[in-house]
């Protein structure tokens, strides 16, 4: 029996600077690690001192693919320090900025990310030269939820119009149903897009997880509501951190969430698909129906579906709160500033973002405490890896390389990084 | 209003766009959208001026229809840190291993690689950076990045400036 190392010194098509490394010994897996360089340390340190409106538009810029993810879980927090709850058309109009986040990033994750891997090409641009029209399609869609971002949030990327209390500005009915029929064009290719993906050739590879999702009555998550597991757990997003705490773990610069008492656990698409799937719209669910994708679904790599499912979801939820749109009186509620601590989360993308910030009586910020979904992916990430590479060790070095960047990419993990990040040691 | 044909393509008056990338977050990685606030609060008369992040299906958008594209965005070659760098897309494929940063491994080479293959990518597109020293977590530029910055933003105003004059 052989033995390697598996390594991928920074991790393709994955946001950050990631490095996978597993080692098999003797025909099995004898270590795997996973390190990540994480911003949001920075980030904490920068904010203190701060006064508390510039929040949103600092920590928008923690993440070039979901900065509204990190705007909305910060003015959650805040507005819960100051005591104030965001309802009605501004709250929907929250909800359809993340929308547009989701299509933006589900689209370019499931077409540019994801699916070379199932397809066998080593990259987008390989796939772009043998199917121009897909590409093609996906930029379109894409470009829809980037058309909601900018449109709400004033910019593409790292939006400035969110601010704690609302908008600085809000659109008219106009500005909104101008975007209707290509809402209604891009749901339909989501729906093309689920039944795409569930033809795909899928890695085995099952794990009994425990799925942690925000859940709120009546609405597929995005912000605010309660945390809940697949084991029972339901707590308020305030006593997140009574739940849940971060590790720190020598071979990575990230902390690595567990929950405590248990483990490991996974956030995201599958999290929330598991946790919620009474709750999809139902456009979507009836999609997930056509394929016969129904919860729990527990192969990671299956996640490219449900992100599909999700995209459907968010186009039709897009659709629904533009034709019932009337523009709110005020663009945003008074904000008294007081002191106080806040706590909040939303549904970035790729899992849930935890924010909790302490506010001096000025409006300065003390402390602030953000977790993103990757680390509290991280040790799962791993112990899926450790279950992947011991199922396969006779496979051959570049195919299982392969395969172990593909689930890591399941998670769509923010790690900054630029090419290849996988290495595999054999000894 | 410009016109545009059906691949996207600027066929009327010269759309002449210029896209500072990267994360101001980042040291020397915020190169491209220090030069495109200053320039444009200079002034750069018919020059569509963006900031983006570099994510490359974001970065295919605002190809698309220009008839010429300037991209500033930091690089990381492996020449002394200072060095000012001018590539032109028409000479070959752009290497991802130029940028020391993508957005998910997709970035701005692959943006531009992508458009070439589609067809969109505009007759001129330039690339111009200096090549960085540090790209750690932190805000301003390292001395010989700071040091090269005009003479960078002399060298892109008077290449638009000669285009522009036709």
């Amino acid at each position: 029996m052989k033995n390697r190392v598996i390594k991928v010194d920074q991790l393709a098509r994955v946001e950050g600077e990631g490095a996978v490394f597993i080692k098999i010994t003797d025909g099995k897996v004898a270590d795997v690690k996973l390190r990540i360089y994480e911003p949001p340390r920075f980030f904490e340190a920068f904010l203190r001192g701060r006064d508390f409106t510039e929040v949103p538009d600092i920590t928008a810029r923690i993440c070039g693919i979901c900065p509204v993810a990190y705007q909305m879980s910060s003015v959650h927090a805040l507005e819960d320090a100051m005591g104030v709850k965001v309802e009605g058309p501004l709250r929907e109009l929250r909800r359809l900025i993340y929308c547009g986040e989701w299509i933006e990033s589900h689209v370019l994750h499931v077409f540019m990310l994801h699916a070379p891997d199932f397809l066998g090409y080593e990259d987008a641009l390989l796939l772009a030269k043998d199917k121009p029209e897909l590409v093609k399609m996906a930029l379109a869609m894409k470009k829809i939820g980037n058309d909601i971002v900018a449109l709400l949030g004033g910019r593409e990327i790292h939006p400035i119009n969110v601010r704690v209390g609302g908008f600085y500005r809000v659109p008219s009915r106009n500005d909104l149903r101008g975007l209707l029929d290509r809402l209604k064009w891009g749901r339909d290719r989501a729906i093309e897009a689920v039944k795409l993906t569930s033809t795909l050739e899928f890695p085995e590879l099952e794990t009994d997880y425990e799925f942690v999702s925000l859940r709120s009555p009546g609405e597929y998550p995005f912000s605010g509501g309660r945390i809940v597991a697949t084991s029972g757990l339901d707590i308020a997003i305030r006593e997140y951190e009574f739940h849940f705490e971060e590790r720190h773990i020598q071979h990575s610069n990230a902390l690595h969430s567990v929950e405590k008492g248990r483990g490991s656990f996974q956030v995201g698409p599958l999290a929330r698909f598991n946790l919620n799937f009474d709750l999809l719209s139902p456009a979507a669910r009836h999609a997930a129906d056509a394929v016969s994708l129904k919860p729990p679904v527990r192969n990671p790599f299956r996640s490219i579906i449900v992100r599909s499912v999700e995209t459907v979801y968010a186009f039709d939820e897009a659709i629904r709160i533009i034709e019932n749109y009337t523009p709110p009186d005020r663009p945003a509620v008074d904000i008294e500033v007081k002191k106080g601590i806040g706590f909040g989360a939303s549904e970035a993308p790729r899992g849930m973002l935890y924010h909790r910030y302490r506010v001096a009586d000025d409006g300065r910020i003390l402390d602030a405490k953000i977790v993103p979904p990757t680390a509290q992916n991280l040790q799962t990430i791993e112990a899926d890896l450790r279950k992947f590479a011991s199922a396969n060790v006779d496979m051959d070095r570049e195919t299982l390389t392969w395969k172990c960047e593909q689930a890591v990419r399941n998670y769509d993990p923010c790690i900054s990084c630029a090419t290849h990040f996988v290495r595999l040691e054999r000894t | 209003m410009e016109q545009v044909d059906d691949d996207g393509v600027a066929t009327g008056v010269m759309q002449i766009r210029l896209v500072g990338v990267g994360n101001e977050f980042r040291a020397d990685d915020g190169l491209g959208i220090c030069v495109a606030r200053e320039l444009r609060r200079r002034g750069l008369p018919g020059v569509d001026v963006r900031e983006h992040g570099g994510e490359a299906a974001g970065l295919i958008e605002l190809l698309r229809g220009a008839s010429a594209v300037f991209i500033i965005d930091a690089i990381s070659a492996g020449k002394p840190p200072g060095t000012i760098h001018r590539i032109d897309a028409a000479r070959g494929r752009i290497s991802q291993a130029l940028f020391r940063f993508s957005t998910h491994g997709y970035g701005v080479a692959e943006g531009i690689e992508t458009a070439r293959i589609l067809g969109i990518l505009p007759p001129l597109t330039l690339i111009f950076g200096i090549e960085g020293e540090a790209f750690g977590q932190g805000m301003g530029l390292s001395d010989p990045v700071v040091k090269n910055v005009p003479s960078l933003m002399y060298l892109i105003k008077s290449e638009i400036e000669q285009l522009q004059a036709g």
